[in-house]
């Protein structure tokens, strides 16, 4: 065992690689719940591939043929059903796992220096799967598959100039159609999976170089031991590989309640008007992105028409996205953790979470004059949290912050 | 040989040169395959117009076809629905059709060739979707007794009266396109040619 050791080793780096990745990368040793969402992403990604790729098997990227083939893959594949519905409430999941993965990034202040990198590889990496779940969602060629298309993709054609001919390119033809399911089918089987892999690579290549953070904000390399060990530090594996073994087990828990019980989750996994064929004369009487979207797609309602254009909606609503991009930059707070961070900084972040929730709701509902209303009010609050952050991040009074982790 | 001083000022301007040859290269590469995502000739030729009986429409009954891939709307308006579109001027942002969104022929009030048969392309200059037909009198959800019929988009709220002109307020910037159209015979509309200059 040892010699076949060696010779792999002589040839590629693989004792190296586990050592420096897994038995001896050091990690903060008060990780909570909140550190299982990195590792759940990572098992969704993988479980997004491989039901994917038996999909794929059964599923024709043809207009004419697309939905029944779905419909066929549903009932007379065998475990067909089962292998959709794991792919379709697994997307809904990964969106789950991924905001309560970047909510923990705002709670703990992980895309501060040195780590702006991993944030913007992260966001990278939200904005890619986004457009990976548009895609899929064209795919079944239903109602809301064709409706939501046509909505998304003609915000392209609103840029000032060059609109119409981009949308014309995007689409392959002049309003939505074969063309365009057929490249949205390309995409979401191999461009976007492709570049999503690379970038979580990436993400964590940059993660494992400077290190994990923690609950308590404070880096644990600053305290070494004789060995250069960090004091606070727990080798990954095994201390963290069993520990968010009881994470995958947790999640398989709810997440199999939802796949066996509740796959369209009343209308918030799959859409009820989404079981009927695409129709490209009848818009059905209410559509919305689903879920995971609506905030954004409240910010682009939210916003009216200016100069005859609709294009500062479209601006507002990419925007509320890549505003994201520039946090690390915004918050002037020394402090990290939400556990040290003064006053101001957590009213601050309270009202952000409220706004990004009440705009997801919005997003779903009807447009109403009072809904209306309130998407501005929390479009405005959303925006406001970023544009105000150097300034309340600057003011109030924070905690000190020990020296070594606290528990 | 002796050993020569280094001339990296020649060094970078060779690195220069091959990298703008380069990219040069990739631009030439690149060109098929963006240029491979527009619309296939195949998708050229399937925008032949579309021809429509109307001998059996009534007076607010409306009918959908395709015509390049979009819904085109034909319906009739009776005379009360005609008059009621000239009292609207002040709740639209463009009454008077001033944005080039109809052919010349079809810039009038009723945005038609002939006043009582309506030809509108059916898709919301907002984002697209299909506005839906509403041309009951005083709608409670659309307003009540100021609403005099119309269309209503249900995806981002924006409202249209029967001739296709955008309520002010809504998302949509402007009114809905009216497509080229004339009259073969007294029944019969062909969509996507123009009238002949008589």
């Amino acid at each position: 065992m040892d010699n076949n050791k060696s010779w792999i080793d002589q040839r590629f780096p693989l004792t190296k690689v586990w050592n420096e990745h897994l038995a001896e990368y050091y990690t903060p040793r008060n990780f909570n719940f909140w550190y299982f969402f990195g590792s759940l992403a990572m098992l969704v990604l993988v479980m997004q591939i491989v039901t994917g790729i038996f999909l794929t098997m059964h599923f024709k990227p043809d207009s004419a043929n697309a939905f029944a083939s779905v419909e066929y893959i549903m009932r007379d594949v065998d475990w067909g059903w089962l292998i959709r519905y794991l792919h379709s409430t697994g997307a809904s999941a990964f969106f789950i796992v991924i905001y309560l993965h970047m909510y923990r990034a705002l709670l703990y202040g992980s895309y501060k220096a040195p780590r702006e990198l991993i944030w913007i590889l992260g966001m990278v990496l939200y904005i890619a799967l986004m457009a990976e779940a548009f895609m899929g969602y064209v795919l079944p060629w239903g109602q809301m598959s064709y409706w939501g298309a046509q909505v998304i993709i003609s915000l392209f054609g609103s840029v000032p100039f060059i609109g119409p001919d981009l949308l014309t390119w995007i689409l392959g033809d002049y309003a939505v159609g074969d063309p365009a399911l057929n490249r949205f089918f390309s995409l979401h089987v191999i461009a976007l999976p492709l570049i999503l892999v690379i970038l979580v690579f990436l993400h964590i290549v940059a993660l494992h170089t400077v290190g994990s953070n923690n609950p308590d904000g404070i880096e644990i390399k600053k305290n070494k031991d004789k060995n250069g060990i960090p004091k606070d530090g727990i080798p990954f594996h095994p201390y963290y590989s069993v520990k968010d073994i009881v994470g995958v087990v947790v999640f398989l828990m709810i997440f199999s309640a939802v796949l066996f019980f509740s796959p369209a989750l009343n209308g918030y996994f799959l859409e009820h008007a989404n079981f009927v064929e695409a129709n490209p004369l009848k818009t059905p009487d209410h559509i919305a992105p689903l879920w995971y979207l609506t905030p954004f797609y409240s910010v682009l309602r939210a916003i009216p028409p200016m100069f005859g254009s609709q294009f500062p909606g479209v601006v507002g609503m990419f925007a509320a996205l890549l505003i994201l991009i520039a946090l690390p930059w915004l918050d002037r707070s020394k402090v990290k953790s939400i556990r040290y961070r003064s006053l101001p900084y957590k009213i601050a972040l309270g009202v952000f979470v409220v706004s990004f929730i009440i705009l997801g709701y919005l997003g779903m509902q009807p447009v109403t004059p009072v809904n209306a209303f309130l998407a501005r009010v929390f479009t405005a609050t959303y925006f406001g949290f970023f544009i105000l952050m150097p300034w309340f991040t600057s003011i109030g009074k924070t905690k000190e912050v020990p020296t070594r982790l606290t528990e | 040989m002796s050993e020569q001083e280094i001339d990296l000022k020649k060094r970078r301007f060779l690195t220069n040169a091959t990298s703008v040859v380069g990219a040069v290269g990739v631009g030439f590469v690149a060109w098929p395959f963006l240029s491979s995502w527009m619309p296939s000739a195949r998708a050229k030729a399937a925008g032949a117009p579309v021809d429509v009986d109307i001998t059996k429409l009534e007076a607010g009954q409306l009918v959908r076809v395709l015509w390049r891939k979009k819904p085109v709307w034909i319906f009739k308006r009776d005379n009360t629905t005609i008059a009621n579109l000239k009292t609207l001027d002040s709740e639209l942002t463009d009454p008077n059709n001033e944005e080039n969104q109809q052919p010349a022929y079809a810039k009038n009030t009723w945005r038609s060739i002939k006043a009582e048969v309506a030809v509108i392309v059916g898709v919301c200059t907002h984002l697209g979707c299909s506005p839906t037909y509403r041309p009951e009198l005083g709608a409670a959800d659309l307003g009540g007794d100021s609403w005099k019929g119309g269309f209503y988009c249900p995806c981002h709220g924006s409202k249209f009266d029967l001739a296709g002109r955008v309520y002010a307020g809504a998302p949509a910037p402007t009114n809905l396109i009216i497509p080229p159209y004339h009259f073969v015979s007294d029944s019969l509309i062909r969509i996507g040619v123009d009238p002949k200059a008589s």
